[in-house]
C-alpha cells in the first residue's frame, strides 16, 4: 500500500460560535489520515493545522473518560474509538450530541445530566457506618456481579443523545442516571434504595421511558441502561402496589 | 432535601400491560393459528363455540386472556400516541385506557351471560 499515508476524507462540522454565528452551520475540513486514526485525532489536527477555534471535549483518548461523546454520520458515538477508515470514503458528518443545549461548536452543555447524576445519592449508603477498625464490607462474588456492569458507565451521555424521551422531555431522568442509580441499588452493601427508589416513582422519572431500547445500543461500555431502567420499572411498579405494607424506617 | 416527586398512575396500566404482553406471548401465536387457520378452513357453528364457554374453566381462562390483550394493546396504543404528539395527553389516555375498559366491560358482561344466561 504505497500510498497507505495519503489518504484523505471530508468531514463536515456543526460549528456554532454564539458570538459571531446567528446559527450552527456545517463547514467542510478535508484531512489526511492513517488507517488507525480516530475521529478525535482528525479534530485535533484540524484545530492545530486549519482552524485553531474549533472546540471539542476530550481527555483519556481511550474511551474511559467519557468526554469526547459526538454525533457522527448521525450516531452518538465517543470520537476517540471512532476510526475514520470505518466511516471511509466519507464525506463524514460530525455534530455535537443530539438532545443538549450547544455551548460552542462540538461542545454541549452538561449542567443538567450532572444534576441528575448527583440526584440520585451516588455513593454507598451503608446500613450502619463502621469504624475503619472495624474492617471492610464484605461481598461475595456474586453479589458484586448483581451491579458490576453498571458501574462501568462513564458518563458520556451517549444514551441521553440517543434516547427520544429524553429528546421529548429534558426533565427525565435518563437512561445514564438510572444505571448509575442501580448500580447503588443493587449493591448488599448499600441501604438507600428507598431514598433513590422515592426519586423516580414520577412521570420524569423511570415512567417517561416508553422501552424504546436506543440507550443500550449506543452506550460504548455495555452498561445496558435499557435494562437498569426496566428492573426499576419493576421495583417502582411494586412500591406502587406494597408501599401501604413497607415499613417506614426514615422520616 | 426537595420532597419527592408526585407519583404517576402509570403503573397500573404497566403492570396489566406486562401481564398481556406475557399471555400473547404464550398462547398469541397458537390463537392466531387455531383461530386465523385451522378454524376457518371448517368453521365451527356459532353454539359449538358458545358451548366452549359454558365449561366454567374456559370461561376464566377467556376472562382472564381477552382483556388482558386488551389492555396490553392499549398500553402501547396509547404510546405511540403520545410519542406522535397526537393530542393531549389525558384525551389520548382516555381513547386507549377507554377502549380497554369498554371492552373489559363487554367480555365480562358477555361471559357471565354465557356461563349463566342460558
Ligand atoms: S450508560 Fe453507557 S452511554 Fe449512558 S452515560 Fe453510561 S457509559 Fe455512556
Ligand atoms: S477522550 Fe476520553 S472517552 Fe474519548
Amino acid at each position: 500500500m504505497a500510498d497507505r499515508d495519503r489518504l484523505t476524507i471530508e468531514l463536515w462540522i456543526l460549528r456554532y460560535r454564539p458570538a459571531q454565528d446567528e446559527e450552527p452551520h456545517f463547514v467542510s475540513y478535508t484531512v489526511t489520515y492513517t488507517e488507525e486514526m480516530s475521529v478525535l485525532e482528525a479534530l485535533q489536527s484540524i484545530k492545530d493545522e486549519q482552524d485553531g477555534s474549533l472546540s471539542f471535549r476530550w481527555s483519556c483518548r481511550m474511551a474511559i473518560c467519557g468526554s469526547c461523546g459526538m454525533m457522527i454520520d448521525g450516531t452518538p458515538k465517543l470520537a476517540c474509538s471512532t476510526f475514520l477508515r470505518d466511516l471511509a470514503p466519507g464525506p463524514v458528518k460530525i455534530a455535537p450530541l443530539e438532545n443538549f443545549p450547544i455551548e460552542r461548536d462540538l461542545v454541549v452543555t452538561v449542567a443538567d445530566f450532572v444534576k441528575k447524576i448527583e440526584s440520585i445519592y451516588p455513593f454507598i449508603m451503608p446500613k450502619e457506618t463502621k469504624p475503619v477498625e472495624a474492617g471492610e464490607y464484605l461481598q461475595t462474588p456474586a453479589q458484586m456481579a448483581a451491579y458490576e456492569p453498571f458501574s462501568d458507565c462513564i458518563n458520556c451521555m451517549l444514551c441521553y443523545a440517543a434516547c427520544p424521551q429524553f429528546g421529548a422531555n429534558p426533565d427525565f431522568i435518563g437512561p445514564g442516571a438510572m444505571a448509575l442509580l442501580q448500580r447503588y441499588n443493587g449493591d448488599s452493601r448499600d441501604a438507600g434504595s428507598r431514598e433513590r427508589l422515592d426519586l423516580i416513582h414520577g412521570e420524569d422519572g423511570v415512567w417517561s421511558c416508553t422501552a424504546v431500547g436506543l440507550c443500550s445500543e449506543a452506550c460504548p461500555k455495555l452498561v445496558d441502561p435499557a435494562n437498569a431502567v426496566n428492573q426499576n420499572k419493576t421495583n417502582s411498579a411494586f412500591d406502587f402496589f406494597l408501599r401501604g405494607l413497607r415499613k417506614e424506617n426514615h422520616s | 432535601m426537595t420532597r419527592p416527586p408526585k407519583r404517576t398512575i402509570a403503573p397500573i396500566f404497566w403492570l396489566l400491560f406486562g401481564a398481556g404482553g406475557m399471555l400473547s406471548a404464550l398462547f398469541g401465536t397458537g390463537l392466531v393459528i387455531v383461530t386465523g387457520f385451522l378454524l376457518p378452513a371448517s368453521p365451527p357453528s356459532y353454539q359449538a363455540a358458545a358451548a366452549i364457554l359454558h365449561n366454567p374453566l374456559a370461561g376464566l381462562v377467556a376472562l382472564a386472556t381477552i382483556p388482558l390483550f386488551f389492555w396490553h394493546g392499549a398500553e402501547r396504543l396509547f404510546l405511540t400516541l403520545k410519542d406522535m404528539r397526537a393530542g393531549p395527553r389525558p384525551l389520548l389516555a382516555l381513547i386507549s385506557y377507554g377502549a380497554a375498559a369498554v371492552g373489559t366491560l363487554v367480555t365480562i358482561l358477555l361471559i357471565f351471560l354465557m356461563e349463566f344466561g342460558s
